[in-house]
């Protein structure tokens, strides 16, 4: 053992999950090399993909609108030491809320039927995490286990629910009716012609308004004082007189909700219908999102831009060099939530001892400084 | 690769920032482009006959063709405009979760040919192509009943969609047609495009159908659909094969097929829907009489079926032709009369 | 004089009689160390006999583990010399260390809970790739150590089975099966019970007759005085004096340690007790796994009281606290405060407890009373937080609640100065200053105290128990639950004694004597002690 001690908050921030990154970026670039492919040439791609023209970053933002929703849902719980892997679950049932609340009301403003839609979609996204926070706060049942089931549970609910409840008949594919236009959430095409055909829409903007609102959440508000204090240290939570059980509840709650918006962005503003397990894996996706961004608003944005401009600009990879699959593009996106979450500490011992070095020169500098002042 | 080197021209021209759509609607590469739905290439199911489809194809006459996969739905409209600006043609695409991404692509290039399999797009340039999946069902079905000595037979789906329900539906017509009190047990492996791909469940389910005097499966699920084969083979009862004809894989233990040409769907669209003098928008049914669906009958299993069954098989199938028989379809309502 | 255990070949200890210039055992000479900004060693020389128990003692924050740590090889100094015999060393590595015979044995145990003793004490010494043939080999050797030094454990125990005194035991086994001549204890004795504490001493005695050297860190001055031959002390980063133990005594050391005159005794005026403030009726706790911790207890404090709660550690204190302060729910009882029963029970009885006035400081900051990942002001608030002082509404009124914290850092001189600062970086003093810095700042009729002074330094406990006389001054009735009976005796107006439970006795400190508390604290029931 050596000399370690905490990183600097901006190193445990910014840089460590830069080195993480590049990590990632380093062997994927050696997996596009292996296939016999310039892996120069793929990253060129990816990032022309994503923010080389208008539709690009359409997509990109596109995407980054449902992972920052995940990462949200993930951060919070996480915040309140609960590990919420039940976003995908939550986010595909909250579709049921937007799409009745869609379909009900027909022949409506969608400046109506937007807020409707996410009270319906927070509702039960955050019903569907509530079963699980209540079995934790009440029955100790592991949030981990059982928000796994409840993404099984969802699935099959929601097959049911597509295929025998909300699909017309006389249509092959299990979906439900389309929304009328005035009901959709409007597409930014509609006012910036620079995206193109690009799905992004003005749940983007619920998105960042989510980001503003989870940070003043977390830190500045009594209950994301309580939520923080049950994360960190649950004794001193009911030290301090906090029901733990009904945070557990709380949190859950919000984080499922927050997950919920996910179904807006798909159902309301892009697929305006419900269609068959429209979350694609986004719920998941958000973990990574958390897990790089630490949990903490600015960083899940950052974050889910770069996952947004991963899946676009992979599927511009995949365009562009037909040799690299989708499964390579699925192996690239993996390495980076391998390096970022799950070996997420790789190089932190790496990175404190070397920064115990520099510290120990700004010392020696110091005390120089210090011995000519007494000197003089 | 000239394909790459086409696709790095397009690229090129998006980078100059150009109205690329109307760029390269018109010239016509005539490279065909296929794109697969959510499951994935190796699906060991729909996505694959497609794709053995387009490798037919590509080695009967030597050319290119363009393919995607699709990761989330977001990228279906995506991924056709792409290949449309392109100049992909025809662009094929397969399931039945496209009518809305065609619905809108398709009038923004009308000098594109689409073909779409399992559902209907109405526009000039677009082909549907549906199968009577049901009348097909209805034979095996019927013939499974004839070969039944316990009176119930079983029905193992993929994933739980219309579409699978109306394989059964139309399965569970034909038995009841032969023996009115006939059982038919009926079953799904999952409700996610995982189902598609787990045999183990499928054989589960299938042991559970034959626990319960079940004693000819048939088997609509896919890949999935080896483990029934497989555990009704082990179990010494009858399955049927779906999709392809499989009969060769457990001969005496396979009954039959009902099979569905959708590779033979997409070699044929590669084939004319590129060229406008052969490409006939509209609704292609393909269905007993365009031999878009049917059981297999081979070398493996001829001598399973008497010529009594066969010959009522094909009474049976001249009847529905004919109309004289009328198939119920599952997605026209939603239901099953039985 | 009995043969080495240990398979290294060393000098012979009885060959070098103590004193003899050539016989130092570590040599430690103008030792720098920085982190930062903060000089955590200044030019430290520290020469320790072989043979010999030496004790090094200051305050949180001396310098004292910093040193030791760079002897152990987990830091590098950044300059000054290391000898060991006799030998200059540049010690890279705690493995480093080990191989030249230094051994520590950590304030927190460095063990594996679910593996068996012989399994931790094997566990990174394994000399063969299969592990049967070392455990086998090991066994009769640690078998052969424990008899030696009478510190026998059984190796097949799981640690999480033994006591907190056992795995202690595990730890100094663990060096002495890697050879250590040298054995290194921090603070050995902060979570041992006073017969596990003078059971350690015995051996420390048997090891020092053995010829090992013994390095023992603390700041409690009594163990200093009982068991040490020599002893430095350390202040500010900086060797103050080393003196034989024979020639000092514990005012001295104090003053060395504080560096100005610290009062060791408590200094209060006779107490004043009003109308009864607090009333616990037959109060019965059970915990988890099913056992009654706390039988039936019952006892009041009036205004201007401290009662003080002797006992030795695990008797059902705990408990008691927990129950009273709303944490854990009594399975009978009542708890009173000015006459109205509490509701305590409930997963949020502590907020319903402290909003009737009763404040809480409790036996672990680590565990319970601090959030020790959040800065210094974020504690400053916890268990308060929803009170309208800082905010009316759902929004934490952040600026009201700094401004709080400054206030009570410069009342009760926590240092640093440094609301922003996480409190992990606190020293174990200050952090408990910040613990009741929040209990104490505010309307409150009874404090109840658990263990306040522990892990804490000697200057801070002059200051907390000012605190805690203060706050009986001004009329609050004060509950002192402590395991050190000075503690309990010197600040308390009367002593309950609590044994398996039940509350076995009352004695007035100024008039019990140490063994007739010492005996009730045994389970003898106060007649019997008596006699």
């Amino acid at each position: 053992m050596s000399v370690r001690r905490p990183l600097p908050r901006w190193a445990d921030i910014v840089l460590l999950p830069a080195i993480n990154l590049a990590m990632a970026f380093l062997i994927s670039g050696m997996v596009v090399l292996m296939i016999g492919e310039n892996p120069l040439e793929a990253v060129q791609v990816i990032l022309y993909g994503a923010f080389g023209y208008g539709d690009g970053v359409g997509y990109t933002l596109y995407y980054a609108t449902n992972f920052v929703f995940a990462g949200l849902a993930f951060a919070i719980a996480a915040h309140a030491g609960l590990f919420n892997i039940g976003g995908n679950g939550q986010a595909y049932v909250a579709g049921l809320g937007a799409i009745l609340v869609g379909l009900a009301l027909d022949q409506t403003h969608w400046l109506i039927v937007m807020p409707l839609a996410m009270l319906a979609a927070g509702a039960v996204g955050g019903f569907w995490a509530l079963i699980p926070g209540y079995l934790q706060a009440k029955r100790g049942s592991h949030v981990v286990i059982t928000t796994i089931m409840f993404n099984f549970i969802a699935a099959a609910l929601m097959v049911y629910m597509v295929n025998r409840v909300l699909k017309p008949n006389n249509t092959m594919a299990p979906e439900s009716e389309t929304l009328d236009v005035m009901g959709r959430v409007p597409q930014l095409r509609e006012f910036i012609p620079y995206f193109g055909y690009s799905p992004v829409n003005l749940t983007i903007v619920v998105a960042v308004a989510f980001l503003v609102l989870a940070y003043i959440l977390i830190w500045h508000t009594k209950l994301g004082y309580q939520l923080r204090t049950l994360g960190q240290n649950p004794v001193a939570s009911k030290y301090a007189g906090m029901s733990n059980s009904r945070l557990i509840m709380i949190a859950m709650t919000l984080s499922g909700a927050c997950a919920g918006m996910i179904a807006i962005n798909e159902v309301m503003g892009v697929q305006h219908r419900l269609v068959l397990d429209f979350v694609a894996d986004a719920g998941f996706v958000g973990i990574a999102v958390a897990l790089i961004g630490r949990n903490h608003p600015i960083g899940i944005g950052l974050a889910a831009i770069l996952f947004g401009a991963l899946y676009q600009g992979g599927q511009e990879l995949q365009f562009v060099i037909p040799a690299v699959t989708r499964e390579m593009i699925e192996v690239i996106q993996a390495l980076i939530i391998l390096f970022t979450g799950a070996m997420e500490g790789l190089f932190r011992p790496a990175l404190e001892r070397g920064f115990v070095l520099l510290s120990l020169e700004q010392k020696a500098e110091a005390t120089a400084r210090a011995t000519v002042d007494s000197e003089s | 690769m000239s394909i790459n080197k086409t696709l790095r021209k397009g690229l090129a021209a998006l980078a100059g920032g150009v109205a690329v759509t109307t760029l390269m609607a018109g010239t016509a590469l005539a490279d065909p482009a296929i794109i697969y739905d959510l499951g994935g290439k190796f699906d060991k199911s729909f996505n694959e006959a497609a794709y053995n489809g387009a490798e037919a194809w590509a080695a009967e006459t030597g050319g290119n063709y363009l393919d995607f996969e699709l990761q989330n739905d977001a990228q279906r409209e995506q991924a056709l405009r792409r290949f449309a600006s392109q100049g992909a043609n025809p662009i094929v695409m397969a399931g039945f979760s496209w009518t809305a991404a065609l619905e809108a692509v398709a009038p923004e290039f009308p000098e594109t040919n689409f073909v779409v399999i399992d559902t209907v797009v109405d526009q000039p340039n677009v082909q549907s192509i549906l199968f009577d999946e049901h009348t097909g069902s209805f034979l095996v079905g019927a013939l499974a009943a004839m070969k039944s000595e316990t009176g119930t037979v079983a029905f193992v789906g993929g994933m739980d969609v219309p579409l699978i329900h109306k394989f059964y539906c139309g399965y569970a017509q034909g038995a009841k047609h032969v023996d009115e009190g006939a059982t038919v047990i009926e079953n799904y492996t999952g409700t996610t495009p995982a189902a598609w791909n787990d045999p183990v469940t499928a054989g589960e389910l299938t042991q559970a159908a034959i626990d319960n005097d079940a004693d000819v499966i048939f088997a609509a699920a896919g890949g999935s659909g080896i483990g029934v084969l497989q555990t009704a083979a082990d179990a010494g009862v009858y399955s049927i094969g779906v999709d392809s004809n499989q009969n060769y894989l457990h001969p005496g233990s396979v009954l039959t097929s009902m099979v569905k040409r959708v590779d033979t769907a997409v070699q044929t669209a590669f084939n004319e829907a590129g060229d406008d003098a052969t490409f006939q928008p509209g609704l292609l049914m393909l269905g007993l009489a365009e031999d878009g669906v049917g059981f297999a009958v081979d070398e493996n299993n001829e001598s399973e079926i008497s010529a009594e069954q066969m010959a009522e098989l094909e009474a049976l199938e001249e009847q529905i032709i004919a109309g004289e028989i009328e198939v119920h379809d599952y997605t026209t309502d939603g239901s099953c009369p039985v | 004089m009995s043969e080495q255990t240990t398979n290294t070949q060393r000098p012979d200890p009885a060959a070098a009689p103590s004193g003899d210039n050539g016989d130092w055992a570590i040599e430690l000479e103008k030792i720098n160390k920085s982190f930062g900004p903060v000089h955590a060693n200044k030019d430290i020389d520290l020469k320790v006999k072989r043979g010999t128990i030496h004790g090094i003692v200051g305050e949180n924050g001396a310098g004292k583990s910093t040193l030791m740590s760079i002897l152990y090889g987990f830091y590098t100094a950044d300059s000054g010399t290391i000898r060991v015999n006799g030998v200059p060393h540049a010690i890279t590595d705690s493995r480093h260390a080990l191989a030249l015979g230094i051994g520590m044995v950590h304030q927190h145990f460095m063990l594996v809970d679910n593996m068996t003793v012989l399994e931790n004490v094997v566990l990174g010494a394994e000399d063969s790739p299969l592990l049967n043939k070392t455990l086998a080999h090991a066994r009769s050797q640690l078998v052969e150590l424990g008899r030696e030094y009478s510190l026998e454990v059984d190796p097949d125990a799981l640690i999480e089975n033994i006591s907190v005194g056992q795995q202690q035991r595990v730890e100094i086994l663990k060096a002495l099966f890697r050879g250590a001549d040298t054995l290194i204890l921090d603070e050995p004795t902060g979570v041992l019970t006073p017969a596990e504490a003078d059971h350690l001493f015995r051996v420390l005695e048997t090891l020092r007759a053995e010829g090992k050297t013994v390095i023992l860190i603390t700041h409690k001055l009594r163990e200093i005085m009982a068991i040490t031959d020599e002893v430095s002390v350390m202040r500010g980063g900086e060797m103050v004096e080393t003196l034989k133990t024979s020639e000092t005594n514990p005012e001295e050391l104090a003053e060395l340690m504080v560096g100005r005159r610290v009062l060791l005794r408590v200094e209060k005026e006779p107490a004043n007790p009003g109308d009864i403030v607090l009333e616990v009726e037959n109060l019965s706790v059970t915990d988890r796994m099913g056992v009654q911790r706390v039988k039936s207890v019952s006892f009041s404090v009036r205004a201007g009281e401290i009662v003080g709660i002797a006992g030795v550690a695990g008797n059902g204190q705990t408990e008691l606290l927990e129950a009273i302060s709303g944490i854990a729910d009594p399975t009978s009882g009542v708890v009173k405060i000015k006459g109205k029963p509490l509701d305590i029970r409930g997963d949020d009885g502590a907020a319903r407890a402290r909003r009737a006035g009763m404040a809480h400081v409790p036996e672990d900051r680590h565990r319970m009373g601090l959030v020790t990942t959040f800065e210094e002001w974020e504690n400053s608030i916890l268990g308060y937080e929803t009170y309208p002082d800082y905010g009316k509404g759902m929004i934490l009124d952040i600026a009201a609640a700094q401004k709080e914290a400054q206030r009570r850092i410069e009342m009760f001189d926590i240092r640093p100065d440094n609301i922003r600062l996480r409190t992990a970086n606190f020293s174990g003093g200050n952090q408990q200053k910040i613990v009741l810095a929040r209990e104490m700042d505010r309307e409150l009729e009874v404090l109840v105290v658990g263990q306040p002074t522990r892990g804490v330094d000697i200057g801070a406990i002059e200051f907390i128990h000012k605190q805690i006389i203060k706050m009986r001054d001004a009329g609050k009735a004060v509950l002192l639950v402590s395991v050190e009976l000075d503690e309990i005796r010197s600040l308390s107006d009367r002593i309950l004694v609590m044994f398996d439970g039940h509350i076995v006795g009352e004695a007035d400190p100024e008039t019990a004597n140490e063994s007739e508390l010492g005996m009730m604290m045994a389970g003898m029931n106060q007649k019997e002690a008596a006699q």
